[in-house]
């Protein structure tokens, strides 16, 4: 076990977890932030993406002793009430259907707009493609991130 | 009305209760909830209650699991309620043996069947008695009155109430036996396009899954089940399981070995160090030798499902015959959301949050596995990651029920992505033989075809001898014209699980209907388009679908060189679909750059919905197209996680153009029937490229290059 302080969402959180324990279950089974998700365990699927310095990673394969004093950022850190322009933007374009995979889309669009303020449809393709919707809303995804451009 | 549950004091309280959390599920308390009255409220049926603000809140028994149901349902008793749509609150429901009528939630059924009259008779006899309530305070007849966002009116007198001010007075009245339901003309919300009302809360991280559940003092575990189906547990040491950090206690459960522990990932590790002999039973066959024994049995006389003419004698006339083979494989649902339950059971009650498509289901199994009465167990059922047909069975609520009364604490029992994959109920593996005759003037005379295929039913009890339904439907209920028919099915008894997956028989029937009607089109030198517009002739509203899809499509308008298109179409659950998919190939792999969809489903609900439904079809259609296979081993299957039963991603997605036709007809099932025609769509277009005839899901060459533009033999 280790006492490992995490910087999350804005706040320091200290825990007290085994070093090699995934930082997905740190979140999800420790801190009590169920918005990121369990999908594959491998970094096939991308449903538990967050943010570690403003890049995306696969919160499922990466020890929480990896992360050092990087900032974290959960989907319930990527603005206080859904504001984010991403978030905006799937909400007018209607983009989920069950849901469950959406935190982590939503992390990667986030991402992507961060270092590309205004990707081409390649650019998109090449960002979320590690994110496996099993409903289908690629269409939608890819018109939400365009709209997210326009109006953000 | 079909359904009206006669609320008792307990449930009327429990109903102020859980409408307080209005939208948000949040965080469950477990028992002990205070439960709030809220007073002169009106309560007409179990789907609805007005208070005394105006308030309108609407109990979905549907489960949501990505369809839309959430909006949707509230949408058809808000249109005949004439509710301010801003006023409408949803809440879940929780299981209940009868109140709502059937909550399972397959099959396309959330607005088709019963449903549909059902919720509208239940705003439309609320609005009624607002109206007599109102025209009694006024003195008028209540036919002078009318409604619209939550008030009633009375025009000639300029007098207005809102439903709120009513709440009293019409409970006090009889419930209407027969209101009037509206004409489609009068529709202010079915048929509108409507923001799904739960998308905040699902892009904030808000949504509260059956795997975000949190109940105090939980905890969690998983379950490790025996690779090979039919097999069980002989002996098991735990020692290293129990040593590793943050694991609390192994137990056996009927389905395998529990690991419970203070965290999921401390139980996920804790499986991994448990060393377990297994019983392996008996079955112990591989793919290939599944494929034999189908092709064995093709050898006999199957039950006959549908036999239309003299198919023999029409075979010997025949000009030109086509024989073909065709086979599909088993598939996995892979729902994002693996597989789990949450379970508190006491001596007294049981509570469970269960993400599934049957909450009485759940609560029926779970009454018998805890020996408590129904009424004493309670479902509380959150968002669905994924149903796809998976979550109607409830081996998963099995494992968390047993797993809390082995140790005596409310537990979540999460399945990894693996015992997920490997412990499905998988669409089953088929081997079906055609036969077909086409005349001297091109045309189709005679269909013949043997289906070979396990029962849909899985490990439960089977179904008697002869057709198995579900596993013949999308074949023998085909709606082309041909004078002699014959089709048969012939019941295999491999034992690999199996169950309903998204669309169920039309998943691989469609696929092999269609490609063999494409085998006839090419034999009898006619467009494929062109011969299934002649099959039908005796069903124009399909025919209509697919002249839609082919206009809309630019069908027989000449293509980009290395494109070629491909059509396919079904009936299925009350949706008439057809697909016209323009593929091409790059360096072998398939490319699918366009697929057009025309649907007629009826009178559809919520347009936004449709269409999302729509193109998610096609995206689990290709998906198991181009990857969808899970093979057995040794009695077990083979592939584990997406790196070996790869779905569909972004970088691969067509650009869909859905055409949905205008109708009033009674809703037909939506969240289905545009799945099947896409495999068959696409490699009708791969032979159109390349004279490959593919006969076998998923799409795959064998170590074979396609030869590009060029016309090799089929098979």
């Amino acid at each position: 076990m280790a006492r490992i302080t995490l910087h999350i969402n804005g706040r320091d959180r200290t825990v007290d977890v085994p070093s090699d324990m995934p930082l997905l279950w740190v979140i999800r089974d420790v801190l009590g932030l169920t918005g990121t998700k369990y999908g594959c365990g491998m970094a096939q699927c991308g449903a538990c993406t967050v943010h570690l310095d403003e890049q995306p990673i696969r919160s499922c394969v990466t020890p929480v002793s990896t992360v050092g004093r990087g900032r974290i950022t959960t989907i319930e850190g990527i603005s206080r009430d859904g504001s984010h322009p991403i978030q905006q933007a799937w909400i007018l374009e209607d983009v989920p259907q069950c849901g469950y995979c959406q935190s982590g889309q939503i992390m990667s669009a986030a991402a992507l707009l961060e270092h590309n303020p205004d990707p081409s449809d390649a650019d998109i393709d090449a960002a979320m493609s590690g994110n496996i919707c099993r409903c289908g809303t690629y269409d939608r995804t890819r018109r939400a991130i365009h709209r997210a451009v326009r109006e953000g | 009305m079909a359904t009206v549950w006669k609320l008792d004091r307990r449930d009327f309280l429990k109903a102020g209760a859980v409408g307080i959390s209005g939208l948000t599920l949040g965080f469950y308390l477990p028992d002990e909830r205070p439960w709030v009255d809220v007073p002169a409220s009106f309560q007409p049926n179990a789907f609805l209650r007005i208070d005394t603000d105006g308030t309108v809140t609407i109990w979905v028994a549907k489960v949501e699991m990505g369809q839309g149901v959430r909006t949707a349902l509230p949408m058809i008793i808000a249109d005949e309620l004439d509710a301010d749509w801003n006023t409408v609150r949803v809440v879940p429901a929780d299981a209940h043996p009868a109140k709502y009528g059937s909550q399972m939630t397959v099959g396309s059924r959330s607005v088709r069947g019963g449903a549909w009259p059902t919720l509208r008779r239940a705003g439309a006899s609320a609005r009624e008695m607002l109206v007599a309530a109102a025209a009694a305070r006024w003195g008028v007849a209540a036919a002078q009155c009318r409604t619209e966002r939550g008030r009633v009116f009375h025009d000639p007198s300029g007098r207005e109430l809102s439903y709120g001010d009513l709440t009293q007075a019409a409970a006090a009245l009889p419930i209407p036996e027969e209101p009037r339901l509206k004409d489609p003309s009068e529709f202010r919300l079915i048929g509108k396009p409507m923001r799904q009302l739960d998308t905040p809360d699902k892009v904030t991280g808000k949504a509260t899954f059956g795997i975000d559940v949190r109940v105090p003092h939980m905890l969690f575990a998983t379950v490790v089940h025996c690779p090979v189906f039919g097999g069980s547990v002989k002996q098991f040491d735990a020692g290293r399981a129990r040593a590793i950090p943050g694991v609390k206690d192994v137990v056996q459960v009927s389905q395998g070995v529990a690991v419970v522990a203070e965290n999921t990932w401390a139980a996920f590790q804790g499986a991994k160090a448990l060393r377990i002999t297994w019983d392996p039973g008996e079955f112990s066959m591989s793919s290939q030798e599944i494929s034999s024994s189908f092709a064995q049995l093709a050898q006999q006389q199957g039950a006959v499902a549908r036999n239309e003419g003299d198919v023999e004698a029409a075979l010997r006339r025949a000009a030109k015959r086509i024989h073909a083979t065709y086979e599909v494989p088993y598939l996995a649902h892979a729902t994002m959301e693996p597989m789990n339950c949450t379970a508190d059971v006491r001596p007294d009650r049981c509570e469970i949050w269960a993400p599934t498509q049957n909450p009485q289901g759940t609560q029926s199994a779970a009454a018998q596995l805890t020996g408590l009465p129904v009424e004493r167990v309670t479902v509380h059922v959150p968002y669905v990651g994924c149903g796809l047909g998976r979550r109607s069975r409830t081996d998963f609520v099995q494992d968390a029920v047993e797993t809390s009364m082995k140790i005596g604490a409310p537990v979540q029992v999460v399945w990894t992505r693996e015992e997920d994959m490997q412990h499905d109920w998988y669409r089953p593996a088929t081997y079906n033989v055609f036969e077909g005759g086409v005349d001297t003037s091109g045309r189709v005379t005679t269909w013949k075809l043997r289906i070979v295929a396990p029962p849909i039913v899985g490990r439960g009890p089977r179904r008697g001898p002869g057709v198995d339904g579900a596993s013949v439907d999308g074949a023998a209920d085909m709606a082309y014209g041909i004078p002699n028919v014959f089709i048969d099915y012939c019941r295999s008894p491999v034992p690999v699980p199996t169950g309903h997956w998204r669309s169920v028989g039309p998943s691989q029937n469609t696929f092999i209907v269609e490609s063999f009607m494409d085998e006839l089109a090419h034999a009898a030198g006619r467009d494929p388009v062109e011969l299934r517009r002649e099959l039908l002739r005796g069903h124009p509203r399909l025919r209509h679908v697919l002249d839609v899809a082919a206009e809309r499509s630019g069908w027989g308008t000449p293509l980009p060189a290395g494109r070629a298109r491909g059509v396919a179409l079904v009936e299925n659950k009350g949706g008439l679909v057809a697909e016209v998919a323009e593929v091409s190939l790059d360096e072998g792999r398939v490319r699918v750059h366009r697929v057009t969809c025309a649907a007629d489903f009826g009178q559809i609900v919520n347009p936004t919905t449709v269409d999302a439904q729509v193109v998610g079809s096609v995206v689990t259609g290709l998906s198991a197209a181009l990857y969808g296979e899970i093979t057995i081993e040794g009695g077990r299957v083979t592939q584990s996680n997406f790196d070996d039963y790869p779905l569909l991603r972004m970088g691969e997605m067509p650009e869909v153009d859905v055409h949905i036709i205008h109708s009033t007809e009674d809703p037909g099932g939506v969240g289905e029937p545009a799945v099947p025609p896409i495999a068959p769509a696409v490699t009708n277009a791969l032979f159109a490229l390349t004279g490959v005839r593919l006969r076998r899901l998923p799409i795959r060459m064998d170590g074979r290059a396609i030869p590009i533009g060029g016309a090799g033999s089929a098979q």
